[in-house]
């Protein structure tokens, strides 16, 4: 992965500025020595990795202003941070970077359950928000599945989705404000605890624009009611093609399930082997959530039921207790970590028109076949958010390359029927370079002002989202 | 100035936006002359129509800008499906003719009572092509309901009143309509218990879909609360609400009262309307400051989205002069200031022509990048100058 070319200039004042950061931080805020700083050489995307120069972990959105007046000053790349469980490489750093980590500013500011809304610090980890509400029985909606490492840092920069966003919608859809720091230092707040803003919608473009525009300190959150209960049911057939056409005939009868999932055969057989959940032998597995009383997810589960077997399922089980649904859910849950244990992998994130399913399956086996890398498919079908999982060995000579080959056919094939190249993990700089698939240089051009706009010298996570060649004037200014 | 332009196609809008020599007014079907309009050109996307795909299996519809609500509405109700986010339709409170458009109602994030529960225009809007300041066609998001591929300028559109652009298509993401909805009233004697009722509807988790109050013509205050989905399941939830929420007064069940709620249609002999929306529970900071302004001349009020959105009007005995009035306007938008959120002016006979602020002003720093912002959307301001000012 090609990076930009360091600023010699930055690198030769690294004392000079880690000393500036000694004055506005406490000692131990300050990572200059090499042998921590490589803590943060990567996120989840770990086949490429590169120290920061420095990392910085400030407390207070007072002394994040502080460090980007520094940075501002000595034109030093920042690279905002939150858990680093990134799958695109948002949080890769470049050697003459400063990482910003947020992970020390994670406290709950206020929760407000009358107007259902919480104001958290952007380190807090995704799932310590809905904790935070539980015992007044709210929960914080988006659930990526690494919501327990994630912060909401990362989250809003990302947009993050989750299994429920069928009927919660993603990050942006449940994100009400937050105050950012600009990177010349100056503290902003847009948006609140209400739902219409005066202006134009700047949070809205905040939100998803990975960490370019501005570092995000704090957020206030939609929270909602938790349902009465939640049970799925998991039918499995014998093709993909005809799964692809249940969960379409599904949305189309009115049930909006909370989440409907889907797992090839491949990813079936690892799981099975990993984790136990009892899955049949079969093509294609569902596992399609509903909430509500006992006796509406009874009724749910039924006309869900009844619209399946039209389909002629080789199985077909309604959850009747926890347990079930925690068998039912283990597989799925563990899909990733399963799959880390037999191989390496790369996890893709395009996104298709739900009625697009099978063919694009179809098409993903051929070029599993055309590049003998095996690839298992299990993803958010409700949405048609593919994950397509290419196994790769990391120590064979070109198979990383091999895949990353294959990886971009894919999300090209996404492109090519109607679909985008990421549907919740962000473009950072594994997409970067496929930018031009999806938009015209034009429409790039004027993502590239929006950015303009907030960080006029490009010094904010300045390699990602873009093409280096499209984004190359503006970041050698 | 020279007649009304009406492109008929993308390029044609192109060419009409970058051959513009002074400020062009945007129209989609002119039903909502809110915010501060100039005298300029005016190009109507009118003849930009038509559905270009529905696939009702993927929830997504793309279409052109000028193609009516109403056809996008008759559209979706033959797959049994809709526009969750119930746009308003302006023309019973406004007075005004013509049909919205979907390009008017994503411009002006335009949505309904259904917001609380699932959300705005904005949210609803998958992606959009739009022609720029200069007269160019981009293109921002797609017509997949999940989508992070960039920044997402499609938010930053919908709601920008055609100030960064002219949109001239739109990909949605609709949803089933449901089978039965019922709606619970509930008699409250004071706003502080209708704003407490509303709020009590919400913290169920019983998947209120509405939440607004009705007032008749005695003035007394009707909660209204909605639940829809499937008949068994209204059924129950509207029976755990009623025993949820009796301690707040009594309890009827009305026949749909929603779409005088969403549109404010009995409010067109009104000469003055504000829209604020706050936090619910600071709604009665704001009934609190009109009761203070107006004393024994009243004001009428609406509120929705469980308090979140308020409606203020005033008749002709309550705003009669332009001191009191401006006073009001003037008022509640301070107060908003401090509270967060936006108070707008939608209409006023009495202060349209003076030179006021119709929509909420900005915070410093934010209207500093909103202004950048324009200058890089729109670098000659042509695109309906000052509208949201
Ligand atoms: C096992 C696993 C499962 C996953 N499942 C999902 C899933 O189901 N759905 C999903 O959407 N994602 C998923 N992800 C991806 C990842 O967890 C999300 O993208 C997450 O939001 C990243 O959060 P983070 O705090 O780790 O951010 P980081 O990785 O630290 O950073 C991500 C991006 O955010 C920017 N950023 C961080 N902090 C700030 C800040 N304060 N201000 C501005 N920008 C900032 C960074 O510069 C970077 O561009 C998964 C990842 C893993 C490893």
């Amino acid at each position: 992965m090609e990076m930009p070319q360091p600023n010699l200039e930055v690198l030769r004042k690294k004392l000079e500025i880690v000393t500036a950061l000694l004055e506005v931080l406490p000692r131990e805020a300050v990572i200059d020595n090499p042998a921590e700083t490589k803590a943060y050489e990567c996120d989840a995307l770990t086949a490429y990795r590169c120290p920061p120069m420095i990392a910085v972990l400030p407390s207070t959105t007072q002394q994040v202003s502080e460090v980007l007046k520094i940075c501002y000053h000595h034109e030093v790349p920042v690279v905002p941070r939150g858990s680093g469980t990134s799958l695109a490489g948002g949080a890769l750093p470049t050697v003459d970077s400063v990482i910003l980590g947020v992970a020390k500013m994670n406290k709950v500011l206020e929760t407000d359950y009358e107007n259902r809304v919480i104001k958290v610090q952007s380190g807090r980890t995704n799932l310590s928000v809905s904790g935070a509400v539980e015992e007044e029985n709210f929960f914080y909606a988006p659930d990526p599945s690494s919501q327990l490492a994630c912060a909401i840092a990362g989250n809003i920069a990302m947009n993050s989705g989750g299994a429920h966003c069928l009927k919660y919608g993603v990050t942006t859809n449940n994100l009400l404000g937050v105050k950012m720091v600009m990177m010349d230092g100056e503290i902003v707040e847009i948006g609140g605890s209400y739902l219409d803003s005066s202006g134009l919608d700047i949070l809205g473009v905040i939100c998803g624009s990975e960490g370019q525009l501005g570092v995000v300190t704090e957020a206030t959150l939609r929270i909602l009611p938790k349902p009465e209960g939640a049970r799925p049911v998991m039918i499995a057939f014998n093709s993909n093609e005809v799964a692809g056409t249940c969960v379409a005939d599904i949305i189309k009868a009115g049930v909006l399930p909370v989440a409907i999932e889907f797992m090839d055969r491949p990813i079936i057989e690892i799981c099975e082997k990993f984790a136990k959940a009892g899955y049949p032998e079969c093509e294609a597995l569902l596992i399609v959530e509903v909430e509500g009383s006992e006796t509406e997810i009874q009724d749910q589960m039924d006309r869900i039921s009844s619209i399946a077997k039209r389909h002629s399922p080789i199985e077909l089980r309604q959850s009747q207790s926890e347990a079930e649904s925690a068998a039912i859910w283990l597989g799925r849950k563990s899909a990733f970590g399963a799959v880390g244990q037999v191989s390496d992998y790369m996890c893709l994130d395009g996104t298709i028109p739900v009625s697009a399913l099978p063919q694009v399956l179809r098409r993903i086996e051929g070029l599993s076949k055309k590049y003998g890398l095996k690839v298992g498919n299990v993803f958010h079908a409700g949405d048609g958010n593919m994950h397509p999982l290419i196994m790769y060995d990391a120590n064979k000579d070109g198979d990383l390359a091999l895949c990353e080959a294959m990886g971009a056919e894919v999300l090209r094939l996404c492109v090519e029927v109607g679909g985008c190249l990421t549907g919740e993990h962000g473009v950072g700089i594994e997409k970067r370079d496929l930018m031009e698939d999806q938009y015209s240089l034009n429409d790039l051009e004027v993502q590239m002002s929006v950015k303009d706009v907030f960080d006029p010298k490009w010094l904010l996570n300045p390699a990602k989202v873009f093409p280096l060649s499209a984004s190359e004037n503006r970041r050698l200014g | 100035m020279s007649g009304t332009l009406y492109p008929i196609d993308e390029s044609d809008l192109s060419d009409a936006v970058s051959g513009a020599i002074g400020p062009l007014q945007i129209l989609g079907g002119g039903t909502r002359p809110i915010g501060r309009i100039i005298k300029a050109q005016k190009l109507s996307t009118e003849m930009l129509k038509g559905i270009v795909t529905y696939e009702p299996g993927a929830l997504t519809m793309v279409a052109k800008s000028g193609t009516p609500i109403a056809e996008i509405q008759t559209e979706l109700a033959a797959e049994n499906q809709r526009l969750a986010f119930e746009p308003m339709d302006y023309r019973g409170l406004l007075d005004t003719n013509g049909a919205p458009t979907l390009g008017g109602v994503v411009a002006a994030n335009v949505s309904g009572p259904r917001r609380i529960q699932v959300g705005a225009a904005r949210d609803f809007t998958l992606g959009l092509s739009f022609v720029d300041g200069n007269g160019q066609l981009l293109k921002n998001g797609g017509r997949v309901m999940k989508n992070v591929t960039g920044y997402d300028l499609v938010k930053l559109m919908a709601g920008s009143w055609g100030t960064l652009g002219v949109l001239s298509e739109v990909a949605l993401k609709v949803l089933p309509a449901s089978e039965t909805q019922t709606t619970l009233e509930i008699h409250v004697t004071s706003w502080e218990q209708a704003v407490g009722c509303m709020s009590a509807a919400l913290r169920t988790p019983f998947d209120v879909s509405g939440a607004a109050t009705q007032c008749d013509k005695y003035g007394k205050i009707g909660v209204l609360v909605r639940v829809e989905g499937f008949e068994a399941s209204v059924v129950y939830r509207i029976e755990q609400l009623k025993a949820k929420l009796f301690e707040f007064g009594n309890i009827t069940e009305l026949p749909d009262p929603w779409l005088e709620v969403k549109n404010l249609n009995s409010w067109k002999p009104l000469n003055t309307v504000w829209r604020i929306s706050v936090r619910p529970t600071d709604a009665l900071k704001i009934l609190e400051l009109m009761r203070l302004l107006q004393k024994d001349r009243g004001f009428q009020c609406q509120l929705d989205w469980g308090g979140g959105l308020i409606w203020i009007g005033l008749n002709v005995e309550q705003a009669n002069d332009v001191a009191s009035c401006t006073q009001v306007h003037e008022s509640l938008q301070a107060l908003v200031a401090t509270l967060g959120g936006h108070g707008n002016l939608i209409k006023s006979k009495i202060l349209s022509n003076l030179d006021i602020t119709h929509f909420q002003p900005l915070p410093r720093a934010v209207s500093i990048i909103t202004k950048t912002l324009r200058q890089k959307f729109d670098p000659r301001g042509i695109l309906n100058p000052q509208r949201m000012s």
